[in-house]
């Protein structure tokens, strides 16, 4: 891939810089990761491989991913907790005009405070990363989980 | 029900005043759940096993749990719906061994005892020996040891079965107001399937019916809900049940996000949140009538879930008294337009083990768990809407949840 060695190293920053302020509960800078008409959403791989389109989370524009937000901060009820990432082999897929494809395995702990931690989530990243004012942003992002069954609930984004 | 129920051999005594309490030994206690098992999940009910558009072509299968017993739902060469329990008549090996897919004839992977899609049993390997040595006695008939099948009612797309030869057909299982409901999203139109998600959730499998049967909590916990309107206690409402209780629909009409002096108790509701990308929540009317939302809840294991344009089947999957499985299907309909795709998959943000509202419920339930596990000699107080079990037409009662527990008494003899 010709994607130069620098952007590589931005792209790793990038997702360190996601894992960081998802890992810090600094929710309301998650949404700046993304671009204005941006695809987020975490999906069963169950649904992803068979073409199912459900996702159990699917936000459609940066502004649901405010009112993501907003919901985890101000409406939802939920036992606080902890949310670890931990990112690995990521790789560049493709670039073409419509951006920069990426791919990375991720594995989420959680510890509900007062309890044992937890493998939460595992999956990969299917991320479409393109330039918005000379800063990276997610375009796209699936995450895609390997993981059958949700423990409980989720309430982060991953 | 068709047939006098035994009384429990098991040693426990419900509070004396009646269904307006549930002791909370009846979410902790193993031999409580054993009984479970066998009287409520394999006894005289309907369990819902799937849909019939998982399942489309001939030898498509879906494995399927009901209570704690593993089945496999497959469709023949003539169309045919059959469920099977998933346990080789042989040595009693769990043959399907994938969650869904396409065979031919089922074969046991321990001695390749195999299956047609019928459930008949087509080979056994050695059937006669090997070199004059071996093989089964001469008495030996296939036709005895096909795969247990169930009993199984396919209504409208949905697919139902049983245990029991005795329970009653499924329209009257349901009764006329349940079966109305039920045909209310099921009008017999193809669906289409949009996928699933799971959770496990560490509750006892009650507290899921409870939630479903309880519209006071919804008003209250849900602030999301209330704020939009989509479920509030000022708004017309219903509480409607079969004759024994066992069955339950909640039934409301969207209302504005605005207080009234009816909310003034409805401390969480945000007058004040807009949405930045109101796409989230734009339903379109698709049925017929005011309702809004129709909650239904199905003895042993179902709830069918039609919120604004968000339509799921969730199957109850225990795992123990204190965990269970929640299944969820999501579907529409073949003729739906893509835009009203887009409606159901955005909607679906509020449901599931990350929805918007659902995830209050999950969370509330491990906290009921952890409050009613410790204490099983406490009981819950079930008073709301007064002591009785009959209709309501108000979202500000418990009736269902207490009809819930006299069918339950009666079924499980306490």
């Amino acid at each position: 891939m010709a994607v130069p060695l620098a952007v590589r190293c931005e792209i790793e920053e990038l997702l360190a810089e996601y894992a960081a302020v998802l890992d810090a509960m600094d929710l309301e800078r998650w949404p700046e990761f993304f671009t204005e008409q941006c695809f987020y959403e975490i999906i069963p791989r169950e649904n992803y491989d068979r073409g199912l389109p459900l996702a159990i989370m699917r936000c459609e524009s940066k502004g649901m991913l405010k009112d993501r937000v907003v919901a985890i901060r101000e409406t939802m009820m939920y036992e606080p907790r902890y949310m670890r990432h931990m990112l690995s082999a990521i790789r560049v897929t493709g670039e073409s005009p419509e951006g920069i494809t990426v791919e990375a395995n991720y594995a989420v702990f959680e510890t509900v405070i007062n309890d044992l931690t937890r493998v939460f989530n595992v999956g990969r990243y299917l991320d479409r990363i393109v330039r918005e004012a000379g800063q990276l942003k997610f375009a796209e992002k699936h995450c895609v989980y390997d993981s059958v069954l949700v423990p409980n609930s989720l309430i982060y984004p991953l | 029900m068709t047939t006098a129920i035994a009384p429990t051999t098991l040693d426990r005594h419900w509070p004396a005043e009646g269904v307006t309490r549930v002791p909370f030994w009846v979410y902790s206690d193993p031999q409580v759940y054993e009984q479970e098992m066998s009287r409520i999940f394999c006894g005289e009910s309907w369990a819902y096993i799937g849909l019939e558009v998982e399942i489309p072509h001939a030898g498509d299968f879906k494995q399927v749990i009901i209570g704690d017993r593993p089945v496999v739902m497959v469709r023949d060469e003539a169309g045919a719906v059959h469920v099977f329990v998933n346990r080789c008549a042989h040595r009693g090996v769990k043959f399907c061994r994938v969650p869904s897919g396409n065979v031919q004839r089922f074969t046991c992977p321990y001695h390749q005892w195999t299956y047609d899609l019928q459930g008949r049993l087509r080979g056994v390997p050695f059937h006669r020996g090997l070199k004059h040595q071996g093989g089964m006695p001469a008495d030996f008939s296939r036709e005895a040891y096909g795969l247990e099948a169930l009993q199984v009612t396919v209504r409208h797309g949905t697919v139902f079965a049983s245990f029991s030869m005795q329970v009653e057909p499924f329209a009257d299982y349901l009764g006329p107001t349940m079966l109305s409901y039920f045909d209310r999203v099921f009008d017999g139109r193809p669906l289409r399937l949009l996928g699933y998600m799971r959770q496990r959730i560490p509750s006892n499998w009650k507290l899921m019916f409870e939630n479903l049967k309880d519209p006071y909590h919804a008003s209250l916990m849900h602030v999301f809900l209330v704020t939009f309107g989509l479920f509030r206690a000022d708004q017309p409402s219903a509480v409607y049940m079969d004759a024994t209780g066992r069955h339950a629909c909640l039934i409301s009409r969207r209302g504005e996000q605005r207080a009234t002096s009816d909310t003034k108790d409805i401390r969480n509701l945000r007058e004040d949140f807009q949405l930045h990308d109101p796409r989230l929540l734009v339903p379109v009317r698709e049925f017929p009538g005011d309702a809004t939302v129709v909650m239904q809840t199905l003895w042993p294991n179902l709830i069918v879930q039609q919120q604004s344009n968000t339509l799921a089947m969730r199957q109850i999957v225990p795992r123990g008294p204190e965990a269970f499985e929640l299944l969820w299907t999501f579907f529409g309909y073949e003729d739906d337009t893509e835009e009203m795709t887009l409606k159901r998959l955005r909607q679906a943000n509020l449901m599931g083990p990350a929805g918007l509202v659902s995830a209050d419920d999950s969370e509330v339930m491990k906290l009921s768990q952890d409050g009613v596990a410790p204490y099983a000699e406490a009981a819950g107080v079930i008073e709301m809407g007064g002591r009785g079990v009959e209709d309501t037409e108000h979202m500000v009662t418990e009736v269902a949840i207490r009809a819930f527990y006299r069918y339950y008494r009666e079924v499980m003899g306490f």
